[in-house]
């Protein structure tokens, strides 16, 4: 279970998508880094993820890790978003049937897990049929 | 550099054991070694361990494991790269006696996974990948493998059919390996019906939780010569690394850092694909054993699943992959995987591996891989 200062220092990527381009190269790095992967540079500026994209693969967990045991089965994927930037997350209110690779889909702001009930709870992004 | 020889091999049987700590199941491979090479004292102990930490609480191995082998002040190092712990551990000692720092290097694996419960284990295994960003949404190792196993499947047209025959045939392997944590076999039909754990991924794609150490004694090849054994020299070690996470990759089917692992070490061997008698790979899940195959240029890009299908790599086939049993039958205590691989190909060279013997096998190669791929670790191996 993640920290109060460790779940906060990653809320500008969780809640709003914040991501940081390569001044040089045009790289987007998500999460931000100090170095660009690419070609080096360490001089970012800060920019938004597009918030559509598609599926580039999927899986159902049926075994799932123990924050998420009231959650199974449910639906993980890798979308590439419009701009070219890929995220792993859960893609929701979906029915298993119609997950496809190519399928469309749009981010939004959800619940990812919480803590018992009276812990924490973890916000952050899920894909959802655009 | 000195050429570097192995000159003794140790492992017990792997499994589920209960009775055992890890300093004892460490030590016992240790001695098996140290005894198979006819040697007592070391000069540098190197451990290869993915996370003692999680798994029972204890870090500090270099010292606690040269302590309970006896061998104290010897220097020491626990090194890790998940579950290329192993690979990693046999690198550095091979570079410790290439470099003329150390004559005789103890290079050991060890992990034990049976003092925690599921949930824990699933857990630490995931502290492989990246934490914030992909077990955060709530993926699995199992979870992230479906991935690859799925685009792959699209890509490539390989079938769930071909996935299921990864397994039999390193099922097949295992049951000829009485040190194998499940040494009997299964057939394509057990592995389509068992239980689904992330899709397309059953239970039987998945190699399992293991408690299992296994150890290597490394010396250079002239003072090798004289013993009385048939030599077998590590010709190259190649390591590679790429991003933690599977979603930053270029292609998601493609493991580069294996590539690039392969590639330093069939150049600085001077071999290549086709050169190799018998190959060990981590086939963590049936999926990474296809994908692998393609990386080393054993068989073309997207071909790894007709090859299983055609047998070529099964232990009569062209390129026998995984005789041990690979990490589906043998078990995959994570951080003893690579120096367990290793054993086996010795085995294969010294023509010490019984039933499972490739005839006149005189180049072996072995491939670890941590995590999704965030780093691979090969290396080649000759008769001498």
């Amino acid at each position: 279970m993640p920290t109060p200062s460790r779940y906060w220092r990653e809320i500008p990527q969780r809640y709003r998508l914040e991501a940081a381009k390569c001044k040089n190269c045009g790289y987007i790095a998500f999460p931000p880094r100090l170095v660009c992967p690419r070609c080096q540079s360490r001089a970012f500026e800060t920019i938004i993820l597009a918030d559509a994209g598609k599926i580039v693969t999927y899986t159902i967990i049926r075994v799932p890790p123990q924050p998420f045991s009231d959650q199974a089965p449910y639906a993980v994927g890798i979308v590439e978003l419009d701009d070219g930037v890929r995220l792993t997350g859960q893609i929701v209110d979906c029915a298993f049937e119609e997950l496809k690779i190519g399928k469309k889909v749009k981010v939004e702001f959800r619940k990812v897990y919480e803590e018992g009930e009276a812990g924490v709870i973890y916000y952050g992004y899920k894909f959802v049929p655009a | 550099m000195r050429e570097v020889a192995v000159i003794g091999v140790g492992m017990n049987k792997w499994g589920e054991h209960w009775e055992k700590s890890l300093r004892h199941i460490f030590t016992e491979a240790a001695i098996l070694a140290l005894d198979d090479a006819g040697v007592d004292k070391i000069d540098s102990l190197i451990v290869g361990c993915m996370s003692s930490g999680l798994f029972v609480g204890q870090e500090h191995l270099s010292s606690l494991l040269a302590d309970y082998l006896g061998q104290v002040p010897v220097p020491a190092a626990r090194v890790e790269s998940a579950c290329a712990s192993g690979g990693l551990a046999l690198r550095t000692g091979w570079i410790e006696v290439a470099s003329g720092m150390s004559d005789v290097v103890l290079v050991g694996g060890v992990e034990k996974m049976t003092d925690v419960n599921g949930h824990e284990a699933t857990y630490a295994l995931g502290t492989a990948a990246d934490q914030e960003y992909e077990c955060y949404h709530g993926i699995t190792f199992p979870g992230l493998y479906a991935l690859i196993a799925r685009a792959h499947m699209e890509k490539y047209g390989t079938t769930r059919q071909q996935l299921a025959m990864v397994a039999v045939k390193n099922h097949d392997n295992g049951s000829l390996n009485p040190l194998a944590q499940y040494p009997f076999k299964v057939s394509v039909e057990a592995v389509l019906n068992s239980v689904m754990v992330a899709d397309p991924l059953r239970i039987l794609d998945c190699s399992p939780i293991t408690d299992g150490a296994a150890a290597l004694i490394l010396c250079p090849v002239e003072t090798a010569k004289k013993l009385k054994k048939p030599v077998v020299k590590i010709t190259a070690s190649g390591m590679a690394t790429d991003t933690i996470a599977l979603s930053s990759r270029r292609e998601i089917t493609w493991i580069e850092s294996t590539y690039q692992a392969a590639k330093r070490a069939y150049a600085m061997a001077g071999k290549k694909p086709e050169d190799i008698d018998v190959v060990e790979v981590h086939d963590c899940f049936t999926i990474a054993e296809i994908c692998v195959m393609e990386a080393l240029g054993l068989v073309e890009k997207g071909k790894g699943g007709k090859a299983v299908e055609d047998g070529l790599t099964s232990l009569h086939g062209k390129i026998p992959i995984n005789t041990s049993g690979g990490l589906k039958a043998k078990g995959h205590p994570v951080g003893a995987t690579g120096v367990a691989q290793a054993i086996e190909i010795v085995k294969q060279l010294r023509e010490e591996a019984g039933p499972r013997q490739v005839k006149g096998a005189r180049v072996g190669l072995t491939q670890n891989m941590g995590g999704s791929g965030g780093s691979s670790i090969v290396h080649i191996f000759e008769r001498g």
